[in-house]
């Protein structure tokens, strides 16, 4: 699977604090949890995505609570991949659970300049910035976790297999 | 776990004790791999494994219920095995709260689930599951909710998932996971693992994060060992347990002992398992700590891993203390911020809020008369929620804004406005901060410890 989309940079240590602070838990409208998605570091972060963007980010995305509300935030503002040098396991699991996809990658990223239109190929893992042409080799997606991103998340994938 | 399959657990338990020489595995892979069904788990295989009680709370379970709808869900797995939980902004804070609750209510009606806590019965989740006995040694328990992890204490895998977790949980009784690598941790000290006055475990949790860093175990599972944790009562074994995830943490979990079965045996009215990890397990690290000189630790903003010891924290004026959550709203933590409290006046720029995580531990609170203690020095005692623990209600920072907590996060805007910020630390630092108007410890006010 191939994603393109322009680059948003975010560094370490985003937590879901700062990707949807608690105050809005008390709802899970898509619509409102996008409108709030990064407040902590991007306010008004949904009015720059274009469907199909993607975060660059630091270590530990992520880190923090178990709150769905984060991916789904993330995910409702159009952001189509997530690059991190590492994740948070909860929020690692709850991504792939509802099929956004994340992509782990070593070093290097730290180069991509916010707004550089970016080409993933999930299946290999390389990420191509499309102006320079300079490639960088994240992990491949684990066959599992592509499972679930084709059968549309785990309730479809529980529901074909364990049923 | 019903007795029968209770049974099969132990005899696949001997069965892997049997196989000892041949490989070794740590409490963690051995409890995931008797819920897989397997006789072996090793770190990075991915299971299904069957779980003993999935639990979700107002924030998260109401996705949960409605992908398990969504997707054609007519009964619960187990109607016993299933619960509910409105504690985060539970009594209801303002009509979203109202309508998040009465999901869970309605569900819970609706599907027959035996464990929703209604509010004058519900406490803080992971305070109330191990108090009224609803998890054991060896249980696999998942939650909707990060510090799920907490009930490591009494030597159960348990570790926080996200909603459709629960949902695909609630639908099937299983999980998928991938079985995390084991960090060991020894502590010990020169007083046959007695801490220092005013050192607990909250603040052994607070100086391991601080040495390891936020994501010093990501994905791994801590287990704790060592005469510190020989000597430590429950209540400080969950705090240390309900902490991991601040370290990354999949899991924490202490090896069950005398002290572990005399708190369940309390509780708990069903067949369990008490696991121990094989003399030749594979740690993938460990982590050896001499603790004997200790100080109390403080968390400064924005991760629980700038810590610092007490007496290098310079001047911090705080304008609230609080002590409840998840981490330390235990009766020993009320307790223990009441002797300090008792006699004395909370400082007039400090708002001391405390909250018992229970309503056990309210009603023992009252007993003992510690109520009296906090409201006679101007605090204010409230009923069991998590409250000002996440910013949600009773208790929101204004702008600019300091707290020193007994939680367990200090994340940016954690306790209310982006610009507040929140000092990590146990009770007895936190009560002694409500009366100084800044944060300092008990011995600051000449108090011995009795
Ligand atoms: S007390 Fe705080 S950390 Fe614990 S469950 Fe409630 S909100 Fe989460």
């Amino acid at each position: 699977m191939i994603i393109r989309g322009n680059a948003h940079v975010f560094g370490d240590d985003i937590d879901t604090d700062v990707i949807i602070p608690a105050r809005y838990l008390n709802t899970f409208d898509h619509d409102e949890l996008s409108r709030h998605a990064m407040e902590g570091v991007s306010p008004h972060f949904y009015k720059r995505v274009t469907k199909g963007d993607i975060i660059v980010a630091g270590a530990n995305f992520g880190s923090g609570s178990s709150r769905e509300h984060a991916p789904i935030a993330i995910m409702a503002t159009g952001i189509a991949l997530v690059i991190a040098k590492s994740f948070a396991r909860i929020f690692y699991r709850n991504a792939f659970n509802i099929g956004l996809p994340l992509l782990e990658v070593g070093e290097g990223t730290d180069r991509i300049k916010q707004d550089t239109p970016l080409e993933v190929d999930l299946d290999t893992g390389l990420i191509k910035e499309l102006l320079t042409n300079t490639v960088y080799k994240g992990s491949p997606i684990p066959e599992f976790m592509q499972e679930l991103l084709k059968a549309g998340g785990l309730m479809n994938y529980m529901e074909k297999k364990i049923r | 776990m019903n007795a029968e399959s209770a049974l099969s657990v132990s005899e696949r338990e001997r069965r892997i004790q049997r196989k000892d020489k041949i490989m070794g595995m740590t409490i963690t892979e051995k409890i995931l791999a008797v819920h897989a069904g397997a006789v072996r788990a090793a770190p990075g295989d991915l299971i299904m494994a069957s779980v003993d009680l999935a639990l979700g709370n107002d924030v998260t379970a109401p996705i949960a219920i409605d992908e398990f709808r969504r997707h054609g869900g007519k009964e619960v797995f187990d109607k016993g095995r299933v619960v509910l939980m409105p504690d985060h902004f539970a009594p209801n804070k303002d009509i979203k709260s109202a309508v998040q609750c009465k999901i869970l209510r309605d569900f819970a009606r609706e599907k027959g689930i035996e464990n929703y806590f209604e509010v004058g019965q519900m406490g803080i989740e992971h305070a109330l599951l191990p108090e009224s006995g609803l998890v054991a040694p060896g249980d696999l328990v998942i939650g909707a909710d990060s510090h799920t992890c907490t009930y490591g204490a009494v030597g159960a895998f348990s570790t926080g998932v996200g909603s459709t977790d629960l949902a695909a949980a609630m639908m099937t009784g299983k999980a998928w996971f991938k079985v995390p690598p084991t960090i060991k941790f020894i502590y010990h000290t020169d007083a046959k693992g007695r801490l220092k006055d005013w050192v607990y475990g909250k603040d052994v949790i607070l100086y391991t994060i601080g040495e390891i860093g936020v994501d010093g175990a990501l994905y791994k599972a801590m287990e704790f060992t060592g005469d510190v944790i020989d000597a430590m009562g429950m209540s400080e074994r969950f705090t240390m347990c309900n902490m991991v995830i601040e370290a990354g943490g999949k899991n924490g979990i202490v090896i069950p002992d005398r002290t572990t079965v005399d708190y369940i045996n309390q509780r708990v009215k069903r067949p369990y398992t008490l696991f121990t990890p094989d003399r030749d397990a594979a740690y993938e690290r460990v982590y050896e700590y001499d603790l004997s000189n200790l100080k109390p630790q403080v968390a400064f903003p924005h991760l629980p891993e700038n810590t610092r010891s007490i007496d290098e924290i310079g001047k911090i004026e705080i304008d609230q203390a609080f002590v409840g959550s998840c981490t330390n709203g235990w009766i020993e933590d009320i307790r223990i911020a009441a002797d300090i409290m008792k006699g004395r006046k909370v400082s007039p720029q400090v708002r001391m809020i405390v909250i018992p995580a229970t309503r056990n531990i309210y009603r023992q609170a009252l007993k003992e008369g510690l109520i009296e203690v906090f409201v006679d020095a101007g605090a204010v005692f409230s009923t069991p929620t998590c409250g000002p623990c996440l910013g949600g209600h009773m208790g929101v920072l204004a702008p600019g804004e300091r707290a020193v907590a007994t939680t367990n996060r200090n994340f940016k805007g954690r306790m209310g406005d982006l610009s507040s910020e929140v000092y990590l630390a146990n009770p007895a630092i936190v009560a002694a901060s409500a009366i100084l108007g800044r944060i300092g410890s008990p011995e600051e006010l000449g108090i011995k410890k009795g």
